[in-house]
Protein backbone atom coordinates (compact mmCIF):
# COMPACT_ATOMS: atom_id res chain seq x y z
CA UNK A 1 0.00 0.00 0.00
CA UNK A 2 2.35 2.57 1.21
CA UNK A 3 4.89 1.69 -1.75
CA UNK A 4 2.20 2.16 -4.16
CA UNK A 5 1.67 5.37 -2.69
CA UNK A 6 5.29 6.28 -3.13
CA UNK A 7 5.20 4.42 -6.58
CA UNK A 8 2.87 7.06 -7.86
CA UNK A 9 4.57 9.94 -6.73
CA UNK A 10 7.55 9.28 -7.88
CA UNK A 11 5.90 8.77 -11.57
CA UNK A 12 4.10 11.85 -10.89
CA UNK A 13 7.51 14.19 -10.45
CA UNK A 14 9.15 11.86 -13.13
CA UNK A 15 6.31 12.53 -15.54
CA UNK A 16 5.97 15.88 -15.07
CA UNK A 17 9.82 16.81 -14.84
CA UNK A 18 9.96 14.45 -18.28
CA UNK A 19 7.47 16.99 -19.84
CA UNK A 20 9.14 20.05 -19.21
CA UNK A 21 12.39 18.55 -20.42
CA UNK A 22 10.38 17.67 -23.44
CA UNK A 23 9.39 20.93 -24.23
CA UNK A 24 12.78 22.01 -23.77
CA UNK A 25 13.98 19.51 -25.83
CA UNK A 26 11.20 19.93 -28.38
CA UNK A 27 12.18 23.63 -28.33
CA UNK A 28 16.20 22.40 -29.92
CA UNK A 29 14.81 20.23 -32.17
CA UNK A 30 12.33 22.31 -33.99
CA UNK A 31 15.52 24.49 -34.56
CA UNK A 32 18.16 22.10 -35.30
CA UNK A 33 15.43 20.77 -38.01
CA UNK A 34 14.16 23.52 -39.30
CA UNK A 35 17.78 24.20 -39.82
CA UNK A 36 18.91 21.38 -41.49
CA UNK A 37 16.09 21.43 -43.72
CA UNK A 38 17.09 25.07 -44.85
CA UNK A 39 20.68 23.83 -45.18
CA UNK A 40 21.71 26.81 -42.03
CA UNK A 41 23.44 25.51 -38.67
CA UNK A 42 20.69 26.37 -35.94
CA UNK A 43 21.60 26.83 -32.57
CA UNK A 44 25.48 26.19 -31.93
CA UNK A 45 26.80 28.43 -29.15
CA UNK A 46 24.69 27.54 -25.99
CA UNK A 47 26.42 24.19 -24.92
CA UNK A 48 27.22 21.52 -27.12
CA UNK A 49 25.35 21.72 -30.46
CA UNK A 50 23.12 24.52 -29.17
CA UNK A 51 21.65 21.97 -26.51
CA UNK A 52 21.22 24.63 -23.50
CA UNK A 53 19.87 26.98 -25.88
CA UNK A 54 16.60 26.36 -24.26
CA UNK A 55 17.54 26.83 -20.87
CA UNK A 56 19.26 30.33 -21.65
CA UNK A 57 15.79 31.25 -23.29
CA UNK A 58 14.03 30.71 -19.94
CA UNK A 59 16.38 32.10 -17.70
CA UNK A 60 16.82 35.01 -20.22
CA UNK A 61 12.70 35.03 -20.36
CA UNK A 62 12.22 34.90 -16.34
CA UNK A 63 14.51 38.08 -15.99
CA UNK A 64 12.22 39.76 -18.63
CA UNK A 65 10.24 42.41 -18.03
CA UNK A 66 6.35 41.63 -17.63
CA UNK A 67 4.06 44.15 -19.52
CA UNK A 68 0.38 43.85 -19.26
CA UNK A 69 -1.30 46.23 -21.04
CA UNK A 70 -3.19 49.17 -19.39
CA UNK A 71 -6.51 48.49 -20.62
CA UNK A 72 -5.99 44.21 -20.07
CA UNK A 73 -8.50 42.44 -17.60
CA UNK A 74 -5.36 42.14 -14.96
CA UNK A 75 -6.91 38.75 -13.38
CA UNK A 76 -7.97 37.24 -16.96
CA UNK A 77 -4.64 38.23 -18.25
CA UNK A 78 -2.28 36.14 -15.75
CA UNK A 79 -5.42 33.50 -15.34
CA UNK A 80 -4.93 32.49 -19.44
CA UNK A 81 -1.17 31.18 -19.70
CA UNK A 82 -1.73 29.47 -15.63
CA UNK A 83 -4.86 27.63 -17.33
CA UNK A 84 -3.16 26.73 -20.77
CA UNK A 85 -0.03 25.24 -18.82
CA UNK A 86 -2.40 23.58 -16.28
CA UNK A 87 -4.34 21.78 -19.04
CA UNK A 88 -1.53 20.91 -21.04
CA UNK A 89 -0.11 18.96 -18.27
CA UNK A 90 -3.24 17.27 -17.11
CA UNK A 91 -3.89 16.04 -20.31
CA UNK A 92 -1.02 13.80 -20.42
CA UNK A 93 -1.51 12.43 -16.63
CA UNK A 94 -3.86 10.02 -17.83
CA UNK A 95 -1.76 8.36 -20.83
CA UNK A 96 -0.05 5.23 -19.98
CA UNK A 97 3.45 4.88 -21.64
CA UNK A 98 4.73 1.86 -20.14
CA UNK A 99 3.15 -2.16 -19.50
CA UNK A 100 2.89 -3.04 -15.41
CA UNK A 101 6.19 -3.00 -14.13
CA UNK A 102 7.50 -3.38 -10.73
CA UNK A 103 10.62 -1.77 -11.58
CA UNK A 104 13.17 -5.23 -11.74
CA UNK A 105 11.60 -6.66 -8.35
CA UNK A 106 11.78 -3.14 -6.40
CA UNK A 107 8.46 -3.22 -5.66
CA UNK A 108 6.04 -6.11 -4.56
CA UNK A 109 2.80 -5.01 -6.43
CA UNK A 110 3.21 -4.10 -9.94
CA UNK A 111 2.41 -0.79 -10.65
CA UNK A 112 0.87 1.15 -14.17
CA UNK A 113 3.01 3.31 -15.46
CA UNK A 114 0.64 6.41 -15.99
CA UNK A 115 0.19 8.60 -13.50
CA UNK A 116 -3.57 8.18 -12.92
CA UNK A 117 -4.82 5.05 -13.71
CA UNK A 118 -8.35 6.50 -15.12
CA UNK A 119 -10.74 3.92 -16.91
CA UNK A 120 -12.56 6.62 -18.85
CA UNK A 121 -8.92 7.90 -19.96
CA UNK A 122 -10.27 8.99 -23.72
CA UNK A 123 -12.88 10.92 -22.29
CA UNK A 124 -10.27 13.11 -19.67
CA UNK A 125 -8.24 13.74 -22.80
CA UNK A 126 -10.91 14.96 -25.14
CA UNK A 127 -12.48 16.92 -21.96
CA UNK A 128 -9.22 18.51 -21.53
CA UNK A 129 -8.54 19.31 -25.13
CA UNK A 130 -11.78 21.37 -24.98
CA UNK A 131 -10.39 23.46 -21.76
CA UNK A 132 -7.41 24.64 -23.24
CA UNK A 133 -9.75 26.44 -25.85
CA UNK A 134 -10.05 28.39 -22.29
CA UNK A 135 -6.62 29.50 -22.39
CA UNK A 136 -7.05 30.86 -25.29
CA UNK A 137 -10.04 32.63 -25.65
CA UNK A 138 -9.42 34.26 -22.19
CA UNK A 139 -6.30 35.47 -23.66
CA UNK A 140 -7.30 37.43 -26.50
CA UNK A 141 -10.01 38.59 -24.20
CA UNK A 142 -8.08 39.85 -21.81
CA UNK A 143 -5.52 41.33 -23.42
CA UNK A 144 -7.56 43.63 -25.26
CA UNK A 145 -5.77 44.34 -27.92
CA UNK A 146 -7.55 43.40 -31.64
CA UNK A 147 -4.63 40.94 -32.92
CA UNK A 148 -5.09 39.08 -29.71
CA UNK A 149 -8.89 39.03 -29.79
CA UNK A 150 -8.84 37.82 -33.43
CA UNK A 151 -6.19 35.52 -33.00
CA UNK A 152 -7.95 34.03 -30.08
CA UNK A 153 -11.35 33.75 -32.22
CA UNK A 154 -9.93 32.10 -35.30
CA UNK A 155 -8.04 30.06 -32.83
CA UNK A 156 -11.13 28.35 -30.88
CA UNK A 157 -13.17 28.58 -33.81
CA UNK A 158 -10.44 26.49 -35.43
CA UNK A 159 -9.85 23.99 -32.32
CA UNK A 160 -13.95 23.66 -31.92
CA UNK A 161 -14.32 22.67 -35.54
CA UNK A 162 -11.38 19.90 -35.56
CA UNK A 163 -12.16 18.70 -31.99
CA UNK A 164 -15.57 16.60 -33.47
CA UNK A 165 -13.32 15.12 -36.26
CA UNK A 166 -11.28 14.33 -33.40
CA UNK A 167 -13.89 12.62 -31.63
CA UNK A 168 -15.21 10.92 -34.70
CA UNK A 169 -12.09 9.35 -35.02
CA UNK A 170 -11.41 8.40 -31.23
CA UNK A 171 -15.00 6.98 -31.29
CA UNK A 172 -13.50 4.76 -34.33
CA UNK A 173 -11.01 3.75 -32.17
CA UNK A 174 -13.38 3.03 -28.68
CA UNK A 175 -15.21 0.30 -30.99
CA UNK A 176 -12.53 -1.36 -32.33
CA UNK A 177 -11.14 -1.42 -28.66
CA UNK A 178 -14.58 -2.30 -26.71
CA UNK A 179 -12.96 0.54 -24.05
CA UNK A 180 -12.76 3.32 -23.15
CA UNK A 181 -9.42 2.83 -21.30
CA UNK A 182 -5.82 3.69 -22.77
CA UNK A 183 -4.37 0.73 -21.05
CA UNK A 184 -7.02 -1.63 -22.65
CA UNK A 185 -6.88 0.06 -26.09
CA UNK A 186 -3.11 -0.55 -25.98
CA UNK A 187 -3.63 -4.23 -24.73
CA UNK A 188 -6.05 -4.83 -27.59
CA UNK A 189 -3.33 -4.17 -30.33
CA UNK A 190 -0.90 -6.66 -28.93
CA UNK A 191 0.28 -9.46 -31.07
CA UNK A 192 0.84 -9.30 -35.14
CA UNK A 193 -1.24 -11.10 -38.01
CA UNK A 194 0.52 -13.69 -39.93
CA UNK A 195 3.35 -13.40 -37.58
CA UNK A 196 4.67 -10.16 -38.72
CA UNK A 197 2.04 -7.62 -39.28
CA UNK A 198 1.53 -6.14 -35.66
CA UNK A 199 -2.04 -5.42 -34.83
CA UNK A 200 -1.69 -1.59 -34.83
CA UNK A 201 -4.89 0.24 -35.11
CA UNK A 202 -3.18 2.06 -37.53
CA UNK A 203 -3.11 -0.98 -39.85
CA UNK A 204 -7.21 -1.45 -39.40
CA UNK A 205 -8.15 1.93 -39.72
CA UNK A 206 -5.68 4.07 -41.73
CA UNK A 207 -8.40 6.63 -42.61
CA UNK A 208 -9.29 6.70 -38.31
CA UNK A 209 -5.86 7.14 -37.87
CA UNK A 210 -4.92 10.04 -40.65
CA UNK A 211 -8.06 11.91 -39.52
CA UNK A 212 -7.09 11.76 -35.91
CA UNK A 213 -3.60 12.84 -37.14
CA UNK A 214 -4.44 16.20 -39.02
CA UNK A 215 -7.43 17.34 -36.30
CA UNK A 216 -4.40 16.64 -33.91
CA UNK A 217 -2.01 19.08 -35.85
CA UNK A 218 -4.87 21.57 -36.11
CA UNK A 219 -5.96 20.88 -32.30
CA UNK A 220 -2.25 21.82 -31.26
CA UNK A 221 -2.13 24.53 -33.10
CA UNK A 222 0.69 23.84 -35.48
CA UNK A 223 1.55 24.37 -38.97
CA UNK A 224 -0.16 23.85 -41.44
CA UNK A 225 -2.61 24.58 -39.22
CA UNK A 226 -1.07 27.76 -36.87
CA UNK A 227 -3.61 29.95 -37.72
CA UNK A 228 -3.61 31.43 -34.06
CA UNK A 229 -0.07 32.70 -34.98
CA UNK A 230 -0.58 33.45 -38.36
CA UNK A 231 2.73 36.33 -38.26
CA UNK A 232 1.73 37.69 -41.27
CA UNK A 233 -1.74 38.69 -41.04
CA UNK A 234 -1.69 38.53 -37.01
CA UNK A 235 1.62 39.59 -35.40
CA UNK A 236 1.65 36.64 -32.78
CA UNK A 237 -2.13 36.15 -32.59
CA UNK A 238 -3.32 35.63 -28.93
CA UNK A 239 -0.05 36.02 -26.97
CA UNK A 240 0.29 38.91 -29.07
CA UNK A 241 0.72 40.88 -25.57
CA UNK A 242 2.06 38.32 -23.95
CA UNK A 243 5.91 39.05 -22.48
CA UNK A 244 8.40 37.72 -19.98
CA UNK A 245 7.01 34.23 -18.15
CA UNK A 246 3.44 34.02 -19.21
CA UNK A 247 4.22 34.14 -22.85
CA UNK A 248 6.93 31.19 -22.04
CA UNK A 249 3.96 29.37 -20.40
CA UNK A 250 2.22 29.80 -23.86
CA UNK A 251 4.95 28.44 -25.32
CA UNK A 252 5.75 25.57 -23.19
CA UNK A 253 2.05 24.88 -23.35
CA UNK A 254 1.99 24.39 -26.97
CA UNK A 255 4.87 22.21 -27.09
CA UNK A 256 3.72 19.94 -24.25
CA UNK A 257 0.60 19.64 -26.42
CA UNK A 258 2.25 18.41 -28.77
CA UNK A 259 3.77 15.37 -27.11
CA UNK A 260 0.59 14.75 -25.39
CA UNK A 261 -1.31 14.26 -28.74
CA UNK A 262 2.06 12.12 -29.82
CA UNK A 263 1.42 10.38 -27.03
CA UNK A 264 -1.94 10.21 -27.25
CA UNK A 265 -1.83 8.82 -30.68
CA UNK A 266 0.95 6.46 -30.12
CA UNK A 267 -1.58 4.54 -27.54
CA UNK A 268 -4.28 4.61 -29.75
CA UNK A 269 -3.00 3.92 -33.11
CA UNK A 270 0.47 2.59 -33.09
CA UNK A 271 0.00 -0.10 -31.00
CA UNK A 272 1.84 2.23 -27.47
CA UNK A 273 4.18 0.31 -25.84
CA UNK A 274 4.22 -3.00 -27.95
CA UNK A 275 6.44 -4.02 -30.22
CA UNK A 276 8.77 -6.56 -31.66
CA UNK A 277 12.63 -7.42 -30.17
CA UNK A 278 12.16 -5.37 -27.09
CA UNK A 279 10.57 -7.28 -23.68
CA UNK A 280 7.18 -6.05 -22.44
CA UNK A 281 9.38 -4.59 -19.56
CA UNK A 282 10.96 -2.39 -21.62
CA UNK A 283 8.14 -1.64 -23.84
CA UNK A 284 8.25 2.08 -23.06
CA UNK A 285 11.61 2.22 -25.30
CA UNK A 286 9.37 1.40 -27.71
CA UNK A 287 6.61 3.92 -26.78
CA UNK A 288 9.51 6.44 -26.75
CA UNK A 289 10.53 5.94 -30.57
CA UNK A 290 7.15 6.14 -31.77
CA UNK A 291 6.08 9.35 -29.89
CA UNK A 292 9.43 10.68 -31.04
CA UNK A 293 8.84 9.87 -34.62
CA UNK A 294 5.07 11.40 -34.32
CA UNK A 295 7.28 14.97 -32.74
CA UNK A 296 9.74 14.97 -35.51
CA UNK A 297 6.49 14.62 -38.34
CA UNK A 298 5.23 17.51 -36.90
CA UNK A 299 8.32 19.45 -36.81
CA UNK A 300 9.15 17.85 -40.30
CA UNK A 301 5.50 19.11 -41.74
CA UNK A 302 5.73 22.43 -40.08
CA UNK A 303 8.48 23.48 -41.86
CA UNK A 304 7.58 21.88 -45.36
CA UNK A 305 3.89 22.42 -45.85
CA UNK A 306 2.72 27.00 -46.35
CA UNK A 307 -0.07 27.49 -44.06
CA UNK A 308 -3.10 27.08 -44.98
CA UNK A 309 -5.81 30.38 -45.87
CA UNK A 310 -8.27 30.62 -43.51
CA UNK A 311 -11.48 29.64 -45.58
CA UNK A 312 -9.72 26.42 -46.94
CA UNK A 313 -9.05 25.71 -43.16
CA UNK A 314 -12.68 25.86 -42.62
CA UNK A 315 -13.63 24.04 -45.29
CA UNK A 316 -11.83 21.68 -44.73
CA UNK A 317 -12.47 20.69 -41.26
CA UNK A 318 -16.59 20.89 -42.02
CA UNK A 319 -16.88 19.94 -45.83
CA UNK A 320 -14.12 17.01 -45.68
CA UNK A 321 -12.80 15.86 -42.60
CA UNK A 322 -15.82 16.09 -40.69
CA UNK A 323 -18.24 13.37 -43.22
CA UNK A 324 -14.98 11.36 -43.87
CA UNK A 325 -14.92 10.80 -40.00
CA UNK A 326 -18.49 10.31 -39.69
CA UNK A 327 -18.62 7.76 -42.79
CA UNK A 328 -15.32 6.04 -40.64
CA UNK A 329 -16.99 5.60 -37.83
CA UNK A 330 -20.08 4.07 -39.77
CA UNK A 331 -17.77 1.42 -41.48
CA UNK A 332 -16.33 0.81 -38.60
CA UNK A 333 -18.97 -0.32 -36.28
CA UNK A 334 -20.42 -1.77 -39.44
CA UNK A 335 -17.06 -4.09 -39.75
CA UNK A 336 -17.50 -4.53 -35.84
CA UNK A 337 -20.76 -5.59 -35.95
CA UNK A 338 -20.27 -8.31 -38.79
CA UNK A 339 -17.39 -9.57 -38.07
CA UNK A 340 -17.10 -9.39 -34.40
CA UNK A 341 -13.79 -7.53 -34.05
CA UNK B 1 -1.09 16.76 -12.41
CA UNK B 2 -3.41 19.62 -12.79
CA UNK B 3 -2.49 21.00 -9.30
CA UNK B 4 1.23 20.41 -10.09
CA UNK B 5 0.78 22.00 -13.13
CA UNK B 6 -0.59 24.98 -11.31
CA UNK B 7 1.74 25.34 -9.25
CA UNK B 8 4.56 25.05 -11.99
CA UNK B 9 2.35 28.21 -13.48
CA UNK B 10 2.11 30.18 -10.32
CA UNK B 11 5.53 29.64 -9.42
CA UNK B 12 6.44 30.77 -12.82
CA UNK B 13 4.66 33.82 -12.92
CA UNK B 14 5.81 34.77 -9.35
CA UNK B 15 9.45 34.17 -10.01
CA UNK B 16 9.77 36.41 -13.52
CA UNK B 17 7.19 39.37 -11.61
CA UNK B 18 9.96 39.39 -8.81
CA UNK B 19 13.54 39.23 -11.03
CA UNK B 20 11.85 41.27 -13.54
CA UNK B 21 12.26 44.55 -14.09
CA UNK B 22 9.35 47.16 -14.15
CA UNK B 23 9.14 50.30 -15.94
CA UNK B 24 6.19 51.02 -17.14
CA UNK B 25 5.36 53.98 -19.41
CA UNK B 26 2.02 54.33 -21.13
CA UNK B 27 3.61 53.53 -24.79
CA UNK B 28 4.77 50.35 -23.43
CA UNK B 29 1.23 49.51 -22.06
CA UNK B 30 -0.43 50.47 -25.04
CA UNK B 31 -1.51 47.69 -26.83
CA UNK B 32 0.03 46.32 -29.56
CA UNK B 33 -0.96 47.61 -33.10
CA UNK B 34 2.57 47.98 -35.40
CA UNK B 35 3.65 51.31 -33.51
CA UNK B 36 0.72 53.10 -34.35
CA UNK B 37 -1.47 54.72 -31.63
CA UNK B 38 -4.11 52.17 -30.87
CA UNK B 39 -7.75 53.34 -32.82
CA UNK B 40 -10.50 52.52 -30.96
CA UNK B 41 -11.17 49.55 -28.70
CA UNK B 42 -10.83 45.87 -29.40
CA UNK B 43 -13.76 44.48 -28.28
CA UNK B 44 -16.13 45.31 -31.26
CA UNK B 45 -18.15 43.77 -33.00
CA UNK B 46 -17.03 40.53 -34.77
CA UNK B 47 -18.23 38.03 -38.22
CA UNK B 48 -21.19 36.67 -36.89
CA UNK B 49 -19.63 33.74 -38.81
CA UNK B 50 -17.58 32.72 -35.46
CA UNK B 51 -20.88 32.20 -33.68
CA UNK B 52 -22.60 30.61 -36.13
CA UNK B 53 -19.64 27.88 -35.88
CA UNK B 54 -19.85 27.77 -32.34
CA UNK B 55 -23.54 27.26 -32.54
CA UNK B 56 -23.10 24.06 -35.06
CA UNK B 57 -20.15 23.01 -33.07
CA UNK B 58 -22.66 22.27 -29.91
CA UNK B 59 -25.13 20.23 -32.00
CA UNK B 60 -22.11 18.19 -33.54
CA UNK B 61 -20.51 17.78 -30.32
CA UNK B 62 -23.33 16.65 -28.37
CA UNK B 63 -24.10 13.91 -30.86
CA UNK B 64 -20.20 12.95 -30.81
CA UNK B 65 -20.73 13.02 -26.76
CA UNK B 66 -23.93 10.77 -27.51
CA UNK B 67 -21.75 8.50 -30.04
CA UNK B 68 -19.01 7.41 -26.73
CA UNK B 69 -22.22 5.56 -24.90
CA UNK B 70 -23.11 3.96 -28.45
CA UNK B 71 -19.48 3.02 -29.32
CA UNK B 72 -19.23 1.00 -25.91
CA UNK B 73 -22.27 -0.86 -26.49
CA UNK B 74 -22.12 -1.57 -29.86
CA UNK B 75 -21.20 -5.16 -29.91
CA UNK B 76 -24.31 -5.78 -27.37
CA UNK B 77 -26.76 -3.63 -29.52
CA UNK B 78 -25.91 -5.38 -32.61
CA UNK B 79 -27.47 -4.38 -35.54
CA UNK B 80 -30.68 -2.77 -33.71
CA UNK B 81 -28.72 -0.26 -32.64
CA UNK B 82 -26.68 0.38 -35.69
CA UNK B 83 -29.99 1.34 -37.45
CA UNK B 84 -30.84 3.89 -34.89
CA UNK B 85 -27.72 5.73 -35.22
CA UNK B 86 -27.89 5.65 -39.21
CA UNK B 87 -31.26 6.92 -38.74
CA UNK B 88 -30.16 9.74 -36.07
CA UNK B 89 -27.48 10.23 -38.45
CA UNK B 90 -29.31 10.68 -41.56
CA UNK B 91 -31.61 13.25 -39.55
CA UNK B 92 -28.81 15.04 -38.47
CA UNK B 93 -27.22 14.58 -42.18
CA UNK B 94 -30.39 16.97 -43.35
CA UNK B 95 -29.30 19.79 -41.00
CA UNK B 96 -25.65 19.78 -42.30
CA UNK B 97 -26.87 19.91 -45.95
CA UNK B 98 -28.82 23.03 -44.78
CA UNK B 99 -25.78 24.89 -43.16
CA UNK B 100 -23.79 23.90 -45.94
CA UNK B 101 -26.51 25.17 -48.59
CA UNK B 102 -26.96 28.43 -46.40
CA UNK B 103 -23.12 28.93 -47.00
CA UNK B 104 -22.63 28.98 -43.09
CA UNK B 105 -19.58 26.63 -43.91
CA UNK B 106 -18.44 29.27 -46.68
CA UNK B 107 -15.61 31.59 -44.93
CA UNK B 108 -13.88 32.95 -48.54
CA UNK B 109 -15.11 35.44 -50.71
CA UNK B 110 -19.05 36.70 -49.89
CA UNK B 111 -20.91 34.63 -52.68
CA UNK B 112 -24.69 34.95 -51.69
Amino acid sequence: MNQAVVAEVVILVAVFHALLLSAAAMVWVERKVAAWLQQRHGPTLVGYAGLLQPFADIIKLIFKEELRPAAADKWLFYLAPAISAACSFAAFAVVPFGAETTFFGLLDEPVKLQVADVNVAVLVIFAIGSMSVYGIVLAGWASNSKYSLLGALRSSAQMISYELSYGMALASVLVMANSMSLTEIVNAQDGAWFGFIPRWFIFVNPIGALIFMTAGVAETNRAPFDFPEAEQELVAGYHTEYSSMSFALFFQAEYVNMVTVSAVTTDLFLGGWHGPLIPESFGWIWFLVKTGFLLFFYVWMRWTLPRYRYDQLMAFGWKVLLPLSVVNLLLTSAWVIYFGF
Amino acid sequence: MIAVGIAFAVTMLGLSSLLGPRKPTPEKLAPYECGMPPVGDARERQSVKFYLVAMIFLLFDIEVAFLYPWAMALRDLGWAGYVQVLLFMLLLLAGYVYVWRKGVLDWGAEST
